[in-house]
């Protein structure tokens, strides 16, 4: 039972490490476009197999175990740094002035796409490389044999990941600017900043980190069909649960929700998929705008 | 004196240390028609949202008709006969003026009739009674975002009068209208709610329409009511002078 | 109603019926396509209001279900539809008080996370609804009466058009209801409903309760038709599905989701076949299509071209 417990936790570590890197992207992107894209969990399905191809050819080749982890952040910048700009400039851009409906719609529609894509590409069947588990080796921990892998080198780049971004913003001009846009979109243009090159490059970081949260992800799941569309359901309950747009806040929840989801696992496996849910509407029925969400001020 | 329709209490609220209301006390009296007049940001629209509920005052009181109403809900609010209309009109862009009316007098009576058409006859006749009233008939069929200025707030204060309100408070009624146009709305507006015998009040920055309409001005300045009395007698105070007018000539004739 | 819409509509009925007769086939395709513009119906009563929900297979679903547990103890059509039906608009009602606090993005979305949650537990609770499997339902009988196979495809047919034919004139009288009238606000300022005394809210829950009635009661059709159930029925690419049916038939009048369910329908029957893997693609593209340059759909587009006919007369 403490056994089970434990092991549990450091699933629930690790998985929250996963989808936090999802739920990071949407929240920021969310926070500076105004445009919640339904499409970023396919930025996660599609980096995990690009990563999982690439993973595959490093691993024939001689220089295997050092080649594994770089090849998965190869993969994510390769997936975020095509896909993302890409979209923003052709679809997103054409987008920004109308109404949320159709902001919504539009990628939704990019979503379909996306969901297809992956299939004509990798097909149906699961695809797995493991190169990057055996490349780090595994570790004791207590009774626990557990890689080291999803001990130490998920939620180390999620922290990192976090740390990161919170510098970036906070102390770098181009992070400012971020935020200035986030602030007041208006008055930030009226100060010259170039929205659309914010726009540009806060979806495409977005991006980067989806595609890498899927990239780290395609060791330790069999990608199918269908991971996109779990993966994007459930980063939204992690950011609607903080708020929309709290970036720390992403993180405690992605934990709670990580953590809630694999103590199911273990305990009640037919519930695994709703644990996540009822947390977030639990939560949502108490504070309609999230744990550090704020109501949007109602001008009359 | 009747007892007031309107009774407000020493209420107080600030925004990042700006105190709006400082301590109001203001009486209505049935049948009135009152203007609040004051500096720019002096807190007058507040009180139009502290009594309909979009903001909850700090501290203090408001009653309405005998009952407490401070905090409730904007929607129960007018459920007991208060209305209000806007400085900037707020009209159903999707409809005609004729609509939006409709609207109103259908959400004052039979709203909830998921089969019944919106212009049936009764809600018809009910909507353009009151654009007859308020000289709109002739742009019944217009869509409310083709409508100048001073019409879009008649309807706005039609739309007010559709739910059959006792207290109506009005946000600047004259304002961004031609100067050529205020009276003639004035004029409608005045003996629209004499007809219906609705008490009113409303936030002004025209002395010119405060002097010739009100039958009452309460001065709003620094939080507090500096005067209340007949327009004549306030308007020549020497205090309310220096506060208030000095300031506001200019801007109205601006 | 609008006159100007008996005709098509007349002209709409009596061709499913021809075309029927004349390709026994399209029975079933055209059955399926008026159970979907029941649902899809109720997504426009949402776009009217400016939302959009990602997951209304749940209430397909719903539906369907309904029918394939009810059918060993209810062997009746006339029964078993009204239930869908109630289901629909149970289920509809419970979601509906926290949904409908929502709007936009988080609607859309909350409906989805529902929808999905649904769709999981479908294919987990194995003992009630054997999984992916999916249950059969025997054909039930209509009106008390056993029918052969192709008597009872045209009842089910010519019943579900008499539905969506009632239905859809309902729909047309509540959008012209106050009510109706009240939903384009929640779009644009819904604080205007506060000002006016109603509940924006509670104007949404209705919109959204009549709304999984529809397609429960469609979800109920399609379980008397295909008789066979299983949770790809609430899958997010059905949700999607039923939110691009609406865009494409355009959702400025109560006959754009028939007609574009009909389109729908015939061309998928073909195509999905074609490109099994590409089919969601084909409809995202289609779909950013229309959003971008034709966002009234092809009704619409028939709107246009009777107009400018019109005019030139």
């Amino acid at each position: 039972m403490t056994l089970l417990l434990f092991l549990a936790i450091l699933d629930g570590l690790a998985y929250a490490a996963q989808v936090f890197m999802v739920a990071v992207g949407l929240t920021l992107i969310f926070g500076v476009l105004r445009i919640l894209n339904v499409a970023h969990g396919s930025f996660f399905a599609i980096g995990g197999y690009v990563a999982a191809t690439l993973g595959t050819w490093a691993a024939a080749t001689a220089a295997a175990p050092v080649l594994a982890l770089p090849v998965l952040l190869l993969a994510a910048v390769m997936v975020g740094g095509v896909l993302g700009p890409a979209i923003e400039r052709l679809v997103l851009a054409r987008i920004y002035t109308k109404e949320h409906v159709l902001q919504l719609l539009v990628t939704f529609a990019l979503f379909m796409i996306l969901e297809d894509v992956q299939k004509l590409v990798w097909g149906v069947q699961p695809i797995f490389q493991d190169g990057p588990v055996r490349a780090l080796g595994q570790v004791e921990v207590g009774d626990i044999i557990y890689t080291a892998y999803q001990l130490y080198l998920l939620p180390g780049v999620a922290l990192a990941t976090l740390f990161g971004l919170m510098w970036f913003l906070r102390r770098t001009l181009t992070g400012r600017v971020i935020v200035a846009v986030t602030e007041d979109r208006e008055a930030a243009t009226a100060m010259g900043i170039d929205a659309n090159r914010v726009y540009l490059l806060t979806f495409t970081v977005g991006t980067v980190l989806a595609a890498l949260g899927g990239a780290l992800a395609s060791p330790t799941t069999s990608l199918v069909p269908g991971v996109g569309v779990n993966m994007i359901v459930l980063s939204f309950a992690v950011v609607a649960t903080a708020g929309l747009g709290q970036i720390e806040g992403a993180m405690l929840t992605a934990l709670l929700i990580g953590l809630g989801r694999s103590v199911a696992v273990y305990f009640a496996p037919e519930f695994e998929v709703v644990i996540p849910y009822i947390i977030m509407v639990a939560v949502l029925l108490i504070r309609p705008h999230g744990l550090f969400g704020r109501p949007e001020l109602r001008r009359v | 004196m009747t007892a007031p329709l309107l009774s407000a209490r020493g209420l107080k609220i600030a925004f990042g240390g700006v105190k709006a209301a400082d301590g109001i006390d203001l009486d209505i009296a049935p049948g009135e028609f009152v203007a609040i007049i004051g500096p720019n940001g002096a807190g007058k629209t507040t009180f139009i949202n502290m009594t309909t509920g979009y903001l909850r005052p700090h501290s203090g009181h408001i009653h309405f008709d005998g009952a407490e109403i401070t905090g409730r809900p904007p929607r129960s609010i007018v459920r007991r006969g208060i209305a209000r209309s806007f400085q900037i009109p707020q009209l159903f862009t999707e409809h005609t003026v004729i609509e939006n009316v409709a609207l109103k007098v259908a959400a004052h009576g039979r709203f909830w009739r998921p089969f019944r058409p919106l212009l049936d006859a009764g809600t018809a006749a009910a909507a353009m009674r009151l654009l007859e009233q308020f000289g709109l008939a002739g742009v019944a069929t217009a869509r409310a975002t083709e409508l100048n200025e001073g019409t879009r707030k008649l309807t706005d204060i039609a739309m007010a009068m559709a739910l059959r309100p006792r207290l109506l408070l009005m946000d600047e009624p004259t304002s961004g209208v031609a100067s050529a146009e205020k009276f003639g709305i004035m004029d409608t507006l005045v003996a629209a709610l004499r007809a219906e015998r609705v008490t009113a009040v409303f936030v002004e920055h025209d002395m010119e329409v405060v002097e010739r309409y009100a039958d009452r001005v309460a001065v709003w300045s620094q939080g507090k009511i500096l005067a209340s009395g007949p327009p004549a007698a306030v308007l020549s105070d020497p205090a309310v002078l220096r506060e208030v007018i000095g300031v506001e000539t200019g801007h109205a004739h601006a | 109603m609008d006159r100007r819409l008996t005709l098509p509509t007349l002209a709409a009925a009596t061709t499913v019926v021809a075309l029927a007769i004349a390709a026994p086939w399209l029975k079933f395709v055209f059955t399926v396509a008026l159970a979907k513009g029941l649902a899809v119906l109720g997504i426009l009563l949402l776009l009217r209001a400016g939302q959009v929900s990602f997951g209304h297979a749940l209430y397909i679903a719903v539906g369907a279900y309904t029918v394939a547990f009810l059918r060993p103890a209810i062997g009746e059509v006339l029964l078993l539809l009204p239930l869908a039906a109630t289901a629909g608009t149970i289920v509809g009602f419970a979601v509906g008080l926290f949904v409908a606090r929502y709007r936009d993005i988080f609607f859309g979305m909350l409906n989805l996370a529902f929808s999905m949650v649904f769709y999981s537990l479908l294919e987990k609770l194995y003992a009630y609804t054997k999984g992916t499997d999916g249950i059969r339902v025997p054909r039930p009988t209509i009106g008390g009466v056993t029918l052969d196979p192709v008597a009872y495809e045209w009842a089910v047919l010519v019943g579900t058009l008499a539905l969506a034919l009632t239905l859809g004139w309902l729909v047309s009288r509540f959008l012209a209801s106050p009510l109706g009238q009240a939903l384009p606000a929640i779009k644009t300022r819904e604080t205007r409903l506060e000002f006016a005394g109603i509940s924006a809210k509670r104007v949404l829950l209705v919109a959204y309760v009549a709304s999984a009635a529809l397609a429960g009661l469609g979800g109920g059709i399609i379980a008397c038709t295909t008789l066979h159930v299983t949770p790809l029925l609430s899958y997010w690419t059905h949700s999607g599905e039923l939110v691009f049916i609406a865009i494409l038939g355009g959702a400025g009048s109560v006959l754009g989701p028939f007609l574009g369910a009909a389109v729908y329908e015939l061309v998928r029957v073909y195509a999905a076949a074609a490109f099994p893997d590409a089919w969601q693609m084909i409809l995202g593209a289609v779909l950013l299509v229309i959003i971008l340059f034709a966002a009234r759909g092809l009704w619409g587009m028939y709107e246009d071209l009777v107009l400018r006919k019109d005019r030139r007369a």
